[in-house]
């Protein structure tokens, strides 16, 4: 019949366009490996990848990038320390306490979270957070709590507090994280909401029936149920953060230095491809660099996207055949 | 028992406060913006382009840029999002092949948006010539919405009761057709708020057009696909990371975040605003 080949063709474009998807994917790969590759001709894969020196510019240049992937491995991790907790906490709020009326409400803010623009989170942590660092939270660090501790003949605590908790600059890694914390919250919340709600109810109601509290349910039942789900979200989460560009490069300080401290200002990768591209010329070895930073940062984030897959697979498998 | 309801009731507390920290410090940045960036907000600044290197005049050329990206964003992703979410939802059933599908489209979402920047940059700008301009920003930002358009689509799909096919398959109709003629229509309120949700974000977005399309300072407006653009997020960036004149340039910044972050928020409430519309009038 004609219309069954009609039919057929119509199936075949629509595989091809979604297909198409695929090829993107390809192409992203493609070319940032096939940009960063002439470099290797002159930089050896160990250097690059382990170099402690990030001198693009300098001569003799140098090409190291452990400074950079350690600053991104430092924001994520102190962003994550800040919003896998509240994240959590939020999606238990949504899914398990909150009235009816009240989840109306926070779910658009989530998503009103999530579609922020990061240049104004960028922009917002420059003009409020940096300020307030070094006028506010430097002094309190450096002066209240050891003058506190020195009344309470702590001398060495109190040294500790004056020598290392300083801030002189507030465009620093807690900046950044703070910030990026805020715009990973969404992603956490909303994925482990998700995961929350897939719990089957016959579970709560035999823990409640058995005499368990409601926090205890949820804590000893609920959450561990849905831990796969909740990983999901967090890997997610961290990958974001790991990805995330005008905050790290408007609230970070930008030094390319190996940072220590988290007060320390720092340049995570994507920082560097950001501020340092328009001043590359094309095929130059920095163009080439910064390609290569694009490559890393492709394949950390791809890694945390797999575990999040990997996460989310064995989640389905414990959940089959248990939703009630 | 005393001391069970006690922790219950402290943990309970703990997990309503974090969550107050977190819409508190959402209020807080609106409030911060908003308070900050009223007083620049005028006619003139919402109309005219920017004088006297960038220390006044308006914002006109780079609202219409963020526009002109937006638009160009929708014009590749939309079309390629719905079909592949038809594909997606109405044609598959399972297999390795779906799910290597699935797992590409969910890596692409998860690429991070300055990776699309520089792919941008090789492919579009050098390989095609197109330059930077606004055909290879509005491409990059495209491809960089389209996972999130096909989610959004596919999860509309899915919204539709089976019923709806099976009834328009009995009358004769054939799947194109139901397709069309069914489940699209019924799915369209929520589609279009999945749309509206991506075009709040790639207003917003800077790392992929910083060297795709976004042009420092050009006061003219755009008369072809090959211009370069003046966009809002970038105009931003700029301002406040070029040290010079930043005391001064101040309020044009906090002006600026205010008009992009109130183009991001009455996006999110339309959209947010018709899913709610069609989802009191759904009589499923």
């Amino acid at each position: 019949m004609g219309s069954s080949l009609k039919e057929k063709i119509y199936k075949n474009i629509f595989l091809i366009v979604t297909a198409f998807s695929l090829v993107i994917l390809f192409l992203i790969a493609l070319f940032l490996f096939a940009e960063a590759l002439p470099l290797f001709k002159n930089v050896s894969l160990i250097d690059f990848l382990f170099g402690k020196m990030w001198y693009p510019t300098m001569s003799p240049h140098s090409f190291g990038i452990l400074p950079l992937i350690l600053a991104s491995f430092y924001v994520s991790f102190l962003s994550a320390i800040i919003s896998i907790p509240l994240g959590i906490a939020f999606a238990v709020y949504l899914s398990e306490l909150a009235p009816k009326g009240i989840k109306e409400v926070l779910k658009p803010l989530v998503e009103l979270i999530s579609g922020f623009p990061s240049v104004v989170l960028g922009f917002f942590g420059m003009v409020v957070i940096a300020p307030w660092m070094t006028n506010k939270l430097s002094p309190f660090f450096t002066e209240t709590i050891p003058n506190f501790l020195s009344f309470l003949h702590l001398s060495y605590l109190s040294n500790f507090f004056a020598n290392n908790l300083y801030i002189d600059v507030g465009l620093n890694i807690t900046s950044a994280s703070i910030m990026l914390a805020f715009i990973t919250i969404p992603t956490i919340a909303s994925l482990s909401e998700d995961a929350l709600y897939l719990v089957p109810r016959t579970y709560k109601e035999a823990s409640l029936s058995l005499g368990a509290t409601k926090w205890e349910t949820i804590k000893k039942i609920v959450l561990p149920a849905a831990s796969s789900g909740i990983a999901t979200a967090v890997m997610l989460g961290v990958s974001r953060a790991m990805g995330e560009t005008m905050i790290v490069l408007m609230t970070c300080g930008g030094a390319s230095m190996i940072p220590v401290r988290p007060f320390d200002p720092a340049r995570p990768l994507p920082a560097a491809i950001a501020a340092e591209m328009g001043e590359a010329p094309y095929h130059s070895l920095h163009y080439e660099a910064l390609f290569g930073i694009g490559a890393v940062l492709f394949i950390l984030t791809l890694i945390f996207n797999i575990l999040s897959d990997i996460a989310r697979t064995q989640g389905e498998k414990k959940m089959k055949g248990k939703s009630v | 028992m005393n001391k069970r309801n006690f922790s219950q009731g402290l943990n309970f507390i703990i997990i309503k406060i974090s969550v107050f920290v977190v819409v508190a410090f959402l209020f807080f940045i609106i409030f911060h913006i908003f308070r900050n960036g009223i007083s620049s907000i005028s006619i003139d600044f919402l109309t005219k382009p920017p004088t006297d290197s960038m220390t006044r005049g308006g914002i006109f050329p780079a609202i219409v840029g963020t526009f002109c990206l937006s638009i160009g964003a929708l014009i590749v992703a939309v079309p390629m999002g719905i079909i592949s979410a038809i594909y997606l939802s109405e044609y598959t059933k399972g297999g390795l092949f779906l799910r290597i599908l699935r797992l590409g489209i969910r890596n692409l979402a998860g690429i991070p948006s300055i990776v699309f920047g520089l792919f941008g940059l090789a492919l579009f700008v050098i390989k095609f010539g197109f330059g930077s301009s606004l055909l290879s920003g509005s491409l990059t930002l495209g491809f960089l919405i389209l996972p999130t358009i096909i989610a959004a689509t596919e999860e509309a799909l899915r919204g539709i009761p089976q019923d709806f096919r099976e009834a328009s398959l009995a009358l004769g109709a054939t799947k194109v057709q139901t397709i069309f003629k069914v489940v699209l229509p019924a799915a369209l309120s929520n589609i279009v708020t999945g749309i509206l949700l991506s075009v709040g974000r790639v207003a917003g977005e800077t790392a992929p057009i910083m060297f795709t399309a976004a042009a420092f300072y050009k006061p003219a407006l755009p008369t072809s696909v090959f211009d370069e653009v003046m966009a809002l997020p970038y105009h931003i960036y700029t301002l406040a990371t070029e040290g010079t004149h930043f005391e001064q340039t101040l309020p044009i910044q906090y002006g600026t975040c205010l008009v992009l972050l109130a183009l991001v928020v009455l996006m999110d409430i339309a959209g947010i605003w018709i899913r709610l519309k069609a989802r009191k009038s759904k009589k499923w």
